[in-house]
């Protein structure tokens, strides 16, 4: 098809293009490994652990940690949340319903709106409940609002929505694109020999689409654990980990924020590899389990 | 199971899906437009129906053309790095996915290398986006060749902090939403297609150009649609790269938001998501995008 000159050459640009992919990734990941007495740039002034133990302590003044903690807990919860309700509205759209044009457009919607204007409607709508509230407690005079009240805006609440307006977007394409594929036979089988739906989905649809519920949970979990446009401004008070990042840029000078980059690259790459292996594993199993040939079953 | 518990079925499970975006999407969306036409002061907002916040925005800016006002020229920035990030990750992108649909053979080898592609995709924006501090900054990596080489005397200061560095980052960070679609296109153009243009006469050129182009119509569509969505509404990338030195739409309303100014922060978000609808209703126009999946 393409001739070998055009092979080559775009096989060369395309090495460029890793390169330019990885390259400063890379570079981090070497310059944080620098000695205690290096800087933000090359040479390397010997080679030690300094910074990762540095980061270790904490810098600046945030407490790195717990942002850390946070957006491992809030990932956590949108990739479950994200696997079940994609799941489920992927089910339901495999057949028309009403209102299903009108939510796939809003799916759509979700993934082409600016994020920022996500998260400004988000940080309204909670200002707004907040409000409401505080003067709804001064009416009612009930004192545990008018002393302790602040905000009902959190990672659990709106940080929580903004990020699931990304996520589930995602899911939801990648169960059209499962269930585009999927064929029918199988259920149907399932219910000639009289499984009921839950049966049904159970024994049959369940174990063919799990290895892309894998990929959803990637997607939920990675999405949600780098996310910054949207929850930034519908995080409250308690900021996650991006969110300290991108203030430490301006803050911090020394190669301790390459170690956080190593580490937190670090922990997207062991998310990645576990999905990959579940995916193998998921795959290895159905094949397994679906092809009793030459086992002598009638 | 009758017919109706089914169709009861079929709305339970689309209902917490729909509800999340009920609660988190459609009814922001509803206050920002809301809450563009109300009142403000320094510590509250306030319900009313007035344009003033509209008003403020283009305050002089029509009269003091042909020069831009605070307004315009933000957005006529914006729209500058919407063009160029647009472009490059188009050209970038086209080729990538060109190589991966056409020059690799064997499919292992396509899943391997598609997935090499995509893997920075779920690693932290910020940090791809400060990783490129140690090449590209007064002490950096380019700098120091360029002077080894002879070919600068002085470290060059518009690598980092820059327009340059800003683009750049784009392009880093969202030529794989480019990729993705593109390849999806090229993965389903009959292959048997390609060997008639080529054998009806056709060189590589016009294969490419009146082929594999017009097929690939429906991705680049859908690519640049994220590209352009992403890059317009950007304040983060902006503000890191940038050195915070360099306006966009985004960042006003971020900066906006800071001081409380909700109204007229939703104001100009109500401003971006119509200029961005429209650029997307333009390209919504080639493409019908539930067909692609």
């Amino acid at each position: 098809m393409a001739s070998r000159g055009t092979k080559i050459w775009l096989g060369c640009f395309f090495f460029l293009f890793l390169l330019f992919l990885y390259g400063p990734m890379i570079t981090i990941f070497v310059l944080s490994f620098q000695g205690p007495e290096g800087g933000l740039t090359f040479p390397m002034n010997g080679v030690s652990t300094h910074w990762f133990g540095k980061l270790w302590e904490g810098v600046g003044v945030v407490d790195i940690w717990r942002a850390f903690r946070r957006s491992l807990a809030l990932g956590f919860v949108v990739m479950v949340i994200t696997v079940v309700f994609s799941l489920m509205a992927g089910l339901a759209f495999r057949r028309k319903f009403k209102g299903s044009g009108a939510l796939f457009y809003i799916t759509v919607a979700s993934l082409i709106v600016p994020s920022i204007v996500v998260s400004l409607g988000i940080a309204l709508q909670f200002r707004l409940i907040d409000d409401n509230i505080r003067q709804w407690g001064q009416t009612e005079e009930i004192s545990w609002i008018i002393e302790h009240y602040t905000t009902s805006m959190g990672l659990f609440s709106s940080a929580l929505g903004a990020q699931l307006t990304w996520t589930l977007p995602f899911g939801l394409l990648i169960m059209f694109a499962v269930f585009n594929r999927f064929d029918p036979s199988f259920e149907e089988a399932a219910r000639d020999l009289g499984a009921g739906p839950w049966a049904t989905f159970r024994e049959a649809v369940l174990p063919i689409i799990a290895p892309s519920l894998i990929g959803v949970a990637l997607f939920g979990f990675t999405l949600s654990y780098d996310e910054l446009a949207r929850t930034s401004q519908a995080i409250g008070g308690l900021n996650t980990l991006p969110l300290e990042l991108r203030g430490l840029t301006t803050t911090v000078t020394d190669p301790s924020i390459y170690a956080l980059g190593t580490v937190t690259t670090g922990v997207s790459f062991v998310v990645i590899a576990l999905a990959l292996l579940t995916f193998r594993l998921l795959q290895r199993r159905r094949l397994a389990h679906g092809n009793d040939s030459g086992k002598g079953l009638v | 199971m009758s017919a109706r518990t089914s169709r009861i079925s079929i709305y339970l499970l689309a209902l917490p899906y729909a509800l999340v975006f009920l609660l988190f999407f459609v009814v922001p969306l509803v206050l920002v437009v809301v809450v563009s036409f109300w009142d403000y002061t320094e510590y509250s907002i306030i319900p009313d129906f007035i344009g003033t916040n509209y008003s403020d925005i283009f305050r002089g800016c029509v009269a003091r053309l042909p020069e831009l006002c605070t307004a315009f020229a933000t957005y006529v920035s914006t729209l500058k790095y919407v063009f160029l990030s647009w472009f490059i990750t188009l050209i970038l992108g086209f080729g990538v996915a060109y190589y991966l649909a056409f020059c690799v053979s064997s499919l292992t080898m396509q899943i391997t290398l598609f997935l090499l592609c995509t893997i920075p995709f779920w690693t932290s924006n910020v940090i791809r986006m400060i990783s490129w501090i140690p090449l590209l900054g007064r002490g950096g990596l380019v700098n120091q060749f360029l002077m080894n080489i002879g070919l600068v005397d002085e470290p060059v200061d518009w690598l980092l902090y820059s327009g340059f560095s800003v683009t750049l980052a784009f392009v880093h960070l969202y030529t794989l939403f480019m990729v993705v679609p593109i390849f999806n296109s090229m993965m389903r153009i009959e292959r048997s297609v390609l060997e008639a243009a080529y054998d009806a006469g056709a060189n590589g050129w016009q294969v490419l150009w009146n082929v594999v182009v017009p097929l690939c119509k429906p991705g680049i569509a859908i690519g640049s649609i994220f590209v352009i969505t992403i890059v317009m509404g950007d304040f983060i990338t902006i503000g890191v790269m940038g050195g915070q030195q360099i306006a966009s739409i985004g960042k006003i309303i971020n900066v906006e938001m800071s001081y409380l100014q909700f109204p007229s922060a939703a104001a100009n978000a109500v401003i971006l998501l119509a200029i961005t609808l429209m650029i997307i209703v333009a390209m919504s126009r080639i493409v019908d995008i539930r067909r692609e999946l």
